[in-house]
């Protein structure tokens, strides 16, 4: 019998089956907002939030939907939880949602978003996908910052728009531009292969 | 704006400028996932500019005469990934009953589609803009040939990095993130062209 509440879950997400540096799931927003730390902690918490809702709902109804439907139900579900954040941070914060833009709604098809939907909260009880959402949220939200931040203070010198390096440093300007997204993450996944070991393909 | 442009700018645009892959971001699941030999990605390539062309006029159309004459438009999300899956399928079966070969060069990239973020993106970016039928129509061909044309590239570059010598830790997916940031870089150039 398996245990109800299994805190080893929140803590999968976070280091060891982390959904982009271990499962190089879900890049596209990723690398999209990670030029500054302020949209990077706001696309954090959206996700967290999405992923928390989707993987406790579709923990809810796992025994009512037939097998052959699950994945249209999954995204309907997901896209419900997405159209809700899009909707709420247009009115509480319209800075943030016009910086986030199309990244925001493309969450729907994100594969971290379907694949904890699919993998966990289809099989396990409601406490164990919330924790699950949770760790993986904040496994992609701790990604996301540590490139933004890297991107961020390297581009512009800032953090969280607080000069940082003085008034003499010469921005690395490519670094908040596309190409430095590409880059630092390259150089982050080599990071994470040489400590947690080569990722088996 | 986009939508006062001419149509051969707003292809350019989509196509090399503000490229999917390289500038914007998106379908990289399926780029870094596929592009380790050119035929498959000539496979991806093409599917992708079949199925995004067809579902940004369908979804173009649901927008305009279904949500937005009975003010639906917060619906936007659940009914573009929604008429996406469902069209995918639909079509997939048209084309096994209808054109077997053309079925088998598609293989697997067909289904696959549907997670494509690039399509629903083109999607919601055509709307974003405000484009009429025939610009979205462009924009969406430019968007899904700067897919077939980056994952054609990279593919070929990839096949040859199998056998450069690449530091250990950095093997795989690490020096193809890399190498895509330096293709960025080269794409970047293509901003100077014309102001948007």
């Amino acid at each position: 019998m398996k245990k109800i509440i299994e805190p080893k879950n929140l803590m999968l997400g976070i280091w060891k089956e982390n959904p982009i540096f271990y499962l190089m799931l879900g890049l596209c927003p990723l690398l999209a907002v990670s030029g500054s730390l302020r949209d990077a902690l706001g696309m954090g918490a959206a996700f967290i939030f999405v992923l928390l809702g989707s993987n406790i709902t579709v923990s809810v109804i796992r025994k009512i939907v037939p097998a052959h439907v699950r994945i249209p139900v999954f995204i309907v579900v997901i896209a419900t939880f997405v159209s809700v954040i899009d909707y709420s941070l247009a009115a509480f914060s319209p800075q943030l949602h016009k910086n986030l833009g199309v990244y925001l709604p493309l969450m729907v098809v994100n594969c971290i978003l379907l694949g904890r939907a699919e993998a966990f909260a289809s099989k396990n009880n409601v406490i164990n996908s919330a924790l699950d959402g949770i760790g993986m949220g904040i496994g992609f939200t701790m990604a996301i910052l540590i490139i933004a931040s890297i991107r961020e203070l390297l581009g512009q010198g800032t953090l969280f728009g607080i000069n940082m390096l003085g008034d003499n440093y010469l921005p690395f300007l490519i670094m908040i531009m596309p190409p430095g997204a590409f880059i630092v993450i390259g150089f982050l996944i080599a990071i994470k292969n040489s400590i947690g070991g080569k990722k088996k393909c | 704006m986009l939508n006062e442009l001419n149509l051969g700018y707003i292809f350019l645009s989509a196509f090399i400028v503000n490229n999917i892959l390289l500038i914007r971001f998106l379908g990289l699941c399926s780029f870094i996932g596929i592009s380790t030999n050119i035929k498959s990605s000539i496979g991806m390539g093409i599917a992708v500019i079949f199925v995004t062309v067809m579902a940004c006029s369908i979804s173009w159309a649901v927008y305009n005469y279904l949500l937005l004459p009975f003010h639906l438009e917060y619906l936007r999300t659940v009914t573009f990934i929604l008429t996406i899956a469902s069209f995918v399928q639909f079509e997939e079966i048209i084309i096994r009953k209808k054109a077997p070969a053309l079925y088998k060069a598609f293989g697997i990239y067909l289904p696959l589609i549907t997670t494509n973020c690039a399509i629903l993106a083109s999607a919601f970016l055509g709307i974003d803009y405000r484009l009429n039928f025939l610009q979205n129509l462009v924009f969406a061909l430019g968007i899904s040939a700067g897919y077939c044309l980056v994952i054609i590239l990279f593919a070929s570059m990839r096949e040859r990095l199998d056998t450069a010598p690449v530091p250990k830790n950095f093997r795989g997916i690490p020096i193809a993130f890399i190498m895509t940031g330096l293709i960025s870089l080269v794409f970047l150039g293509f901003k100077g062209l014309f102001k948007l």
